[in-house]
């Protein structure tokens, strides 16, 4: 080795230290962190000096006293008396709603175009690329924008709200929909629903153990679909449906009664979705992509048919390439999520980083707050993906 | 929006040591220009116009103060700041004063370490409506949406009123006056509220000013007035009492048309003091004797700045009211300048 020959050299003191190569790294990289970290402290310090020099004092306390402004989309039970603590957690759980299901939905479309992107039809493939092209070269704050604005001046005011059976209204307010009140019996529902899960669960080992044994394929999917939604069904109707609806009408000003989804969730959620599922497109198109032909060939030679090849040879082996940028584009579509600052949707950055910051006038705190919320919302993410990445990686024997 | 406050954040801690103590009165005069924080657009008080030059009831002030400080009302550079960012566009030193519509309030006096200076529009929340929905009081509004601008006292009031009165309604907040305007009349929410004033204000600005009524109930007081950072005294002395100059100068019947005549030949002692004939009360603030007489000279005196920008006669029609002299039912009373 050719350190072990240079400090050999025969060189005196500290010197030798900086010809020894590996000793030489060590110095590089402690005087880098040394370097790092006072730059660090400076603007740390530079930051309390000033703070102090116009007399504001670092504290949390604040966060206790009542936020004095309300909400209009709240999760949990929220007023005006309630504390800046809870506006906070108000925000967050906006913050979520927005992220699940603009998730779910950018994977869902994600995905489908994916598969249409590589189909064989060559109108739908150039549509699908069109979208792909349009959608993800457009900053996401315009599309948001724009369907904020489609929905506000498009729809028509409640007074003349759009109704589907006079139960689901729609209206520059949003969508009104009946909300559900469980009655005793239902929990009797649930629990079947539950036990159905359970039972396709062990019925699928069931069937992996018959087919390991005697090769016979059992129909897995339409017993556990059976299993799963049919029995609740059939208990819900036997029990005389307990649930009851209250049904959205429209009184004074606004609907009443049921549930609303706000236009600024409705346009954040497809606006977001939309931008990000151009992107899982691609993913999913490269992941397919990555399986060598041969494999399919290789399915079709053993006599599986097309969509077993697909579902036990095909997509195990895309996943393994679309997880890890599926999850960085989760991560993006959450954090853009506070963007929802532009059309006055109150998630924690309106909130937190918005309304309390203003009103209290601790930019610091907020700051500081607002950067470890979302740093531990994304770092929760990245590290379930990881989890699962890991779960379906080549298992090599 | 997150951007820029957290730039804004950012800057306020790189800041170095000069800011907050430094003399503003020096670096306005060093800069040759004076940075006026105003509001991003609000016709009559603060906004640009065709040409591209700023106007309104706000922005006058501001040309006062630089008549004063730097002998022209035209060497203001106008920092449009939305009701969010503009505390922390003045305390990061983005802009030298703060002439934003904003309520003088304790927390912002002591907590967000501003310093006000008086009051130069006497105002009070109210709400607006389309005459189409039949609504004659604001004790009818239950169950409304309504828009707000965040960041604001007009949101905390509005939220006391609903909860003090009993009523639910759904709060839409928006962030700039011309946002506001956009959902209201795209019928986002029924409700408009903010300053009585602002509301005049943006009514004048629609297709159809005559359909949308201002409810009787002024729900608050908004006392609207100009702040500089806290912790300069110098330079807070020299915008009180510019502010007061303008107030005081209507009083005394002292216009932009005849200063030069009562600086020449000044009928009573108070205007003497005024326009620097007499005493030295420029050179007690840092400036010279003529201070007053320019500020008068570039934007006229109170009375004047509020007929050409807001009063009866524009498009705003806002009336004087409180903002009347003492002396003609009104509240507006300077300290005098002696």
């Amino acid at each position: 080795m050719s350190a072990v020959a240079e400090s050999d050299r025969p060189s005196a003191g500290l010197l030798s230290l900086w010809y020894n190569r590996e000793a030489r790294q060590v110095i590089i990289q402690i005087f880098t962190i040394a370097v790092v970290f006072a730059a660090l402290f400076y603007l740390a310090r530079n930051a309390a000096i000033n703070l102090e020099r116009i007399g504001k004092d670092l504290g949390f306390a604040f966060l206790l006293e009542p936020s004095s402004y309300d909400i209009n989309q709240t999760f949990i039970e929220y007023s005006s008396r309630s504390s800046h603590l809870r506006a906070a957690v108000v925000g967050v759980l906006n913050t979520f709603a927005v992220a699940i299901c603009g998730v779910f939905l950018a994977t869902v479309v994600g995905f489908v175009l994916g598969v249409l992107r590589l189909s064989k039809n060559l109108l739908m493939n150039k549509m699908v690329y069109c979208y792909v092209e349009v959608v993800r070269n457009v900053p996401v704050l315009l599309w948001i924008l724009l369907m904020h604005g489609f929905v506000v001046h498009t729809l028509p005011h409640p007074k003349q709200a759009g109704d589907i059976a006079e139960t689901f209204f729609f209206s520059n307010r949003g969508i009104n929909m009946p909300s559900p009140t469980f009655e005793p019996l239902f929990w009797a529902c649930a629990l079947v629903f539950v036990a159905g899960i359970v039972g396709a669960v062990f019925y699928k080992r069931h069937a992996k153990k018959v087919q390991d044994e005697t090769g016979k394929i059992l129909p897995v999917l339409w017993v556990s679909l059976g299993l799963v939604i049919g029995a609740p069904v059939v208990v819900f109707l036997f029990t005389g449906m307990p649930i009851e609806w209250s049904i959205p009408a429209l009184k004074g000003f606004n609907f009443q009664g049921g549930v609303t989804v706000k236009p600024e969730l409705m346009a954040l959620t497809l606006a977001l979705a939309l931008y990000t599922s151009a992107f899982i497109a691609e993913n999913v198109r490269a992941g397919i992509l990555a399986v060598n032909y041969g494999q399919t060939e290789a399915a079709h030679a053993l006599g599986l048919r097309n969509n077993r090849t697909l579902q036990l040879v095909i997509i195990p082996q895309a996943m393994r390439v679309i997880v890890p940028p599926l999850t960085s584009q989760y991560l993006n579509l959450t954090k853009n999520s506070s963007l929802a600052i532009a059309i006055g949707y109150m998630d924690v950055t309106a909130t937190l980083g918005g309304i309390t910051l203003n009103q209290t006038g601790r930019e610091m705190e907020c700051m500081l707050l607002l950067m470890a919320i979302y740093l531990s919302i994304s770092l929760a993410i990245s590290s379930f993906m990881n989890w699962y990445n890991k779960r379906i990686k080549l298992i090599e024997r | 929006m997150k951007l820029k406050s957290i730039l804004v954040a950012g800057a306020a801690m790189a800041m170095s040591a000069t800011i907050a103590n430094a003399a503003t009165l020096d670096d306005v005069k060093a800069r040759g220009e004076l940075n006026c924080i105003v509001t991003t657009g609000l016709v009559g008080f603060a906004y640009t116009d065709e040409s591209g030059k700023w106007n309104g009831f706000d922005v006058d002030f501001c040309r006062g103060v630089a008549a004063a400080v730097l002998g022209d009302g035209m060497k203001v550079k106008f920092v449009p700041t939305t009701g969010k960012t503009r505390f922390t566009a003045l305390n990061a030193g983005e802009g030298d004063v703060l002439y934003r519509n904003t309520t003088v309030t304790m927390s912002r006096d002591a907590d967000l370490k501003l310093t006000f200076l008086g009051v130069n529009y006497y105002d009070g929340q109210g709400f607006m409506v389309s005459k189409d929905l039949g609504v004659t009081s604001a004790k009818e509004l239950d169950g409304a949406s309504v828009c707000i601008q965040t960041g604001t006292t007009t949101e905390l009031n509005l939220a006391d009123y609903f909860r003090a009165t009993g009523m639910s309604y759904e709060p839409v907040p928006i962030e700039t006056n011309e946002e506001a305007r956009t959902n209201y009349l795209a019928g986002r929410c029924d409700v408009y509220t903010t300053d009585a004033s602002g509301l005049a204000a943006s009514r004048a600005t629609f297709d159809d000013p005559k359909n949308h009524i201002i409810l009787p109930e002024i729900i608050s007081k908004e006392p609207l007035g100009p702040a500089v950072r806290q912790g300069d005294d110098d330079w807070a002395d020299v915008n009180r009492w510019v502010l007061n100059a303008i107030i005081e100068a209507e009083e005394f019947g002292i216009t932009s048309a005849n200063v030069d005549e009562m600086a020449a030949n000044p009928p009573n002692p108070s205007i003497a003091r005024i326009l620097g004939v007499e005493g030295n009360y420029g050179e007690m603030i840092g400036l010279d004797n003529e201070w007053a007489k320019r500020v008068i000279k570039a934007v006229g005196n109170y009375g004047e700045i509020f007929d050409r920008n807001i009063g009866p006669n524009t498009e705003i029609g806002l009336e004087r009211g409180l903002n009347a002299q003492w002396k003609d039912g009104g509240i507006l009373y300077s300290a005098p300048i002696r």
